[in-house]
């Protein structure tokens, strides 16, 4: 189940909500289960509320992956996850 | 849109495509169950189906919730909003699943029950305070990426002592239902079908993390690959698959690393757990009674859970028998397979619960795939004919 | 104390509500229309102050008639009100015929206790809609319904114009070969009435495009030296651009094929839709049209629309082609290819 979209915190209210923007349009959601979000860090929030955090070196790292050029190039840099994992 | 414009990018989608085509072995056939509704409706939307080689098969797996929510416990909820008057705020996707006489909530709602769409959980409670001198009930469905909401939501309710609300939970889980579909001796019996690995659910992963999925590929011996639902994301997800099925590996990886850690969401398998426990057994859709798959309020919040408050008894229903719901939720047919498809089942009148919501197979075939039935349709008429000559 | 002979207690625009007494037919009934809608609307036809109007006929063309009934709520919202959109509404269904609009009738069924303030508002956006539009209301209808049995108020309109000889302008005329034409980008009446319902707030505020689109059809006729070669007109309402696409494939009996990279949407209506769960080619327009036409005159058409204030993001989203099921098919920005179905029910947001 997955309406979740990736939003910024622009600014943090009182009793765990905050204003997220997506793309210019603003939406007042629940922090409560992300209770360490800041201004500027980017959730991820599902009716209402926002579940978990963008890592932006992650998502970088992901980005690389899908521009990267050849298979052997992919299993030399594994990321820190995916070490774990194995 | 940061973090979604990147992730739909057309000209990596090219080069991925490429590479699956590169890396897939001619002679083997690849079967991925892609386990979550957000994933089949991905894969339909972008048309990336028609991306893959003709060996690798995406299989729609029982992760959508509305799909797999039996008829009964649709009926709970249309009964106590017909004969009880009680106000039912519930997620839209909820309202059109087709339940017993030819009813669902909407249809429901068009004979006088108040039925009211909610965005979040958060604004039933508000209805509730609201309108005090009404019950209101909160028809809760998800896996564990919405089970963390309602649990909040119960939790301001008994801080509120808000007495005219409660919820009629049905959340399910997602370990359990993968587990049933590749050991129980009645699903087997229903029929399944050989799956290869499996694209991992992406926001039920930020809250449960990547370490419950170690147990699949160990006894299993399938690959996991947790999956954003970005165009993408599924694509390199299934570029990730292809290579363990080759390199005969069988273990979890998290192609959605920039949101899901390996514990996941802390705080709110915290909350859950205070809120809620398993039932023993629960009935989805298409899978029969599934061992610990489910959960229910727990004794400290009795006068919030819906069930206790108004004594409600479960009865299972069996679908239409004609229905195939059952046997596309476990990737045994597809939906052109079911004889009610596009015929008597269809958006506008579903007969079965994959045709309701945008992410149940049936839907998102018809919605965005069935021109490709009608082209195989073609091709094979214009192979008889000409061979006819 | 001198009383006035003949003095008329006018109505309490700002603190009075209707009444029952305001449709019986009577003496309130009478000051109501008076005060507020003859006032607003004023024009000779409604001067005349019959049951229906006196109109001329013109000498030639051919006559084409459109009625829409406007229920929305919330009445107010970003960019309009149900005022001004039952008069584009009306006029547009009449310009898609390539007519030009002549007279609007107004009907109206008002609910008991409904604010006399809210009533003025939405009679004086109409009065300056028309106005705008050069199409005069020139009769009109009021009821009044007890409170709890209509939501506000419910606005019919129906609109006469005059077709020039020769025009086919209709859904089954398109052919395999011609273009498919937007005026502009699509989602925002939509998502501006949802927005408010779901709190949604924005940098720059999306407003409903609700627009009378007969000048722009004037015009785009003017440009072609072959009128004829405008085969379809339609404008996108409810169910967006995906059903009007549909409605026509199946009433031509062709496919189509659009790109979804050239369908225009501004980047906070795509965003709005994303948090709303939506689709944009599903929401309704209420100032764009969809034209289909000739491949050759393609370009000049698209140079007329876009030299128009209504036209300005006009592009070429797709071609007519020969398929037997009608199929209206799109290829995805992101290299796949999928059908863009008829909207099922009602669009119920997803949460998944």
């Amino acid at each position: 189940m997955c309406l979740a979209l990736p939003a910024r915190v622009v600014e943090l209210l009182p009793k765990l909500r905050a204003i997220v923007d997506l793309g210019g349009v603003r939406k007042e959601v629940s922090i409560d289960l992300v209770d360490d979000a800041q201004t500027d860090d980017y959730v991820i929030v599902h009716v209402g509320y926002a579940i978990g955090k963008i890592d932006p070196e992650e998502a970088q790292r992901t980005l690389a992956l899908f521009a990267e050029l050849s298979a052997a190039q992919n299993t030399l840099q594994p990321s820190q996850n995916m070490r774990e994992m194995l | 849109m940061k973090y979604i414009d990147e992730f739909r990018d057309g000209d990596s989608a090219r080069r991925i495509a490429a590479k699956i085509a590169a890396e897939v072995r001619p002679d083997t056939s690849y079967s991925f169950m892609e386990f979550c509704g957000g994933h089949t409706h991905a894969i339909s939307r972008y048309g990336i189906a028609g991306m893959l080689p003709p060996n690798v098969r995406m299989i729609h797996g029982p992760g959508c919730p509305v799909c797999v929510l039996p008829i009964g416990r649709i009926d709970l909820a249309i009964s106590l909003a017909l004969d009880r008057g009680v106000m039912i705020c519930t997620y839209g996707d909820t309202m059109r699943v087709p339940a017993s006489d030819s009813l669902s909530l909407i249809k429901a709602k068009a004979r006088g029950a108040d039925i009211r769409m909610v965005y979040s959980a958060h604004d039933a409670l508000t209805l509730a305070e609201q309108h005090p001198d009404r019950e209101v009930v909160f028809l809760a469905i998800g896996f564990e990426t919405t089970t963390p909401p309602t649990a909040l939501v119960l939790r301001d309710a008994k801080a509120r002592d808000v007495r005219n609300f409660s919820v009629l939970c049905c959340h399910v889980l997602t370990p359990s239902a993968i587990t049933h579909i590749l050991e129980s001796a009645e699903v087997r019996q229903l029929g399944t079908v050989p799956i290869d690995g499996f694209i991992g659910p992406a926001h039920v992963s930020i809250v449960i993390g990547s370490q419950p999925y170690e147990h699949f590929a160990e006894e299993y011996r399938k690959p996991v690959v947790i999956t954003g639902f970005e165009p993408l994301d599924v694509m390199q997800g299934i570029l990730m698959l292809v290579r363990q099925v080759n390199a005969g590996r069988a273990v979890v990886e998290n192609e959605f690393s920039r949101a899901v850690t390996p514990e996941g969401n802390l705080a709110a398998q915290k909350l859950v757990s205070q809120v809620f426990e398993l039932r023993e057994s629960f009935e989805w859709r298409g899978l029969g009674e599934v061992p610990y798959s489910a959960l229910k309020i727990r004794p400290e919040f009795a006068a919030w859970d819906a069930e206790r408050k108004f004594e409600l008894h479960y009865t299972s229903v069996p679908d239409h028998k004609q229905c195939e719901c059952g046997a596309i939720l476990r990737g045994v047919k597809r939906p052109a397979d079911c004889k009610l498809f596009g015929t008597v089942c269809t958006p506008e009148s579903p007969m079965g619960s994959c045709m309701v919501s945008n992410e149940g197979a049936c839907a998102a075939h018809y919605s965005y795939g069935r021109f490709r039935d009608v082209a195989r349709v073609d091709i094979a008429q214009a192979a008889i004919t000409s061979i006819a000559k | 104390m001198s009383i006035k002979k003949n003095y008329l207690r006018p109505i309490d625009f700002k603190h009075g509500h209707i009444d029952m007494t305001h449709g019986a037919g009577g003496r309130a009934s009478a000051q109501l229309i008076d005060e507020l809608f003859a006032r607003a609307f004023d024009n000779a036809y409604l001067r005349q102050g019959h049951d229906g109007a006196l109109l001329p006929l013109p000498s030639e063309g051919r006559l084409v008639m459109a009625v829409d009934g406007h229920v929305i709520s919330p009445l107010f919202f970003p960019g309009g009100d149900i005022g001004c959109l039952s008069v584009h509404g009306t006029v547009n269904d009449v310009a898609m015929s390539g007519a030009k609009p002549l007279y609007l009738a107004a009907s109206f069924i008002i609910e008991e206790g409904f604010p006399l303030a809210d009533l003025k508002r939405i009679v004086d956006s109409m009065a300056a809609a028309a106005l705008e539009a050069g199409v005069p209301i020139v009769t009109g209808d009021t009821k009044v319904v007890e409170k709890g049995k209509g939501d506000g108020v419910f606005i019919s309109t129906t609109g006469v114009g005059i077709a020039p000889p020769g025009l086919c302008i209709d859904g089954r005329s398109a052919r395999v070969g011609d273009a498919i034409l937007v005026s502009g980008t699509l989602g925002e009446h939509g998502v501006a009435v949802m927005s408010l319902r779901e709190s949604l707030a924005f940098d720059t505020a999306i407003e409903s495009d609700t627009a009378a689109l007969h000048t722009l059809v004037q015009s785009m006729l003017q440009a072609l030296p072959n009128p004829s070669d405008l085969h379809v007109l339609r404008d996108p309402t409810r169910g967006g651009l995906a059903t009007t696409l549909n409605e026509i494939t199946r009433q031509s009996q062709v496919g189509m094929m659009v790109d979804e990279a050239a369908i225009p949407v501004l980047p906070q209506v795509d965003a709005a839709c994303e948090l709303l769960g939506l689709d944009p080619l599903y929401v309704a327009n209420e100032g764009k049209l969809i034209a289909i036409c000739a491949p050759e005159v393609a370009d000049t058409l698209l140079s007329a629309m876009r030299a128009h204030p209504l036209g300005q993001g006009a592009q070429r989203i797709g071609t007519v082609i020969e398929d037997s099921h009608c199929f209206v098919q799109m290829n995805t920005k992101f290299g796949g290819r999928r059908v863009v179905d008829w909207l099922s029910g009602e669009q119920l947001p997803r949460i998944c």
